[in-house]
């Protein structure tokens, strides 16, 4: 299991209801392939820094969750199939953005759960290397 | 009439004294470079959107690198432009 976290951006046209039934559908999508969502947050409605597909704005939604590897495969065609999706950013966190998630989480302290983050700490440690040189 | 030497300044002339740059991230201790806020990535950033180069921020490569890497996170996800006129 890694720790991962995603933003994607849905198309402005879509009504309240119709935003959150696509954010929902994601969250399924995901909890199904048995992974455990962490952290959801809602942006809203926020004005886009250059135009896609026409539009200027569009519905930020940030997801953060601990899943297998094949998982982000599935979630990824399912972004690409989606027409609600205009744009979509999933990324593995290493040690630091952890950390820095764990605070942005409490949005205060958090530093209860640094041997915790320590530990998992290592291992994405390995995993960046073997990440590098790949590319 | 003063001679060319005896030249006086009413105020003494102010050699630069050069401030040595430092890498903001090693000085306050910061680990990560988050690419979600923008407001903070532009300060790494020229008017047209560019990142600005290390001898000029003083970053140090490592940090430098991440940046770099925010930076373009940002940029795909729209929260920055990827060329732009006067953005500050």
């Amino acid at each position: 299991m890694n720790n991962y976290e995603t933003v994607f951006i849905l198309t402005p046209v879509l009504s309240d209801a119709q935003m959150k039934e696509a954010v929902g559908k994601f969250k399924n999508l995901l909890t199904e392939q048995g992974a455990e969502i962490v952290n959801e947050e809602d942006w809203g409605l926020r004005k886009l820094a250059y135009h896609i597909d026409k539009k200027t704005t569009g519905f930020y939604t940030f997801l953060e969750f601990n899943a297998e590897p094949s998982v982000i495969d599935k979630l990824e065609i399912n972004f690409r199939r989606d027409e609600r999706v205009i744009r979509f950013l999933t990324v593995k966190q290493d040690k630091f953005a952890l950390e820095y998630a764990e605070k942005r989480r409490n949005n205060k302290g958090g530093k209860k759960q640094e041997a915790r983050g320590e530990e998992k700490a290592r291992d994405h440690k390995a995993e960046v290397v073997s990440n590098v040189k790949e590319d | 009439m003063a001679k060319q030497s005896e030249i006086r300044y009413l105020t003494p002339l102010s050699v630069d004294v050069k401030k040595k740059k430092y890498c903001r991230f090693k000085k306050n201790g910061i680990k990560y470079i988050d690419y979600k806020d923008p407001e903070f990535l532009k300060k790494f950033l020229n008017e047209q959107g560019k990142i600005l180069p290390r001898r000029i921020t003083g970053t140090s490569l490592k940090f430098q690198r991440r940046i770099a890497q925010a930076v373009k996170r940002a940029r795909h996800i729209a929260l920055l432009p990827y060329v732009t006129d006067l953005m500050k």
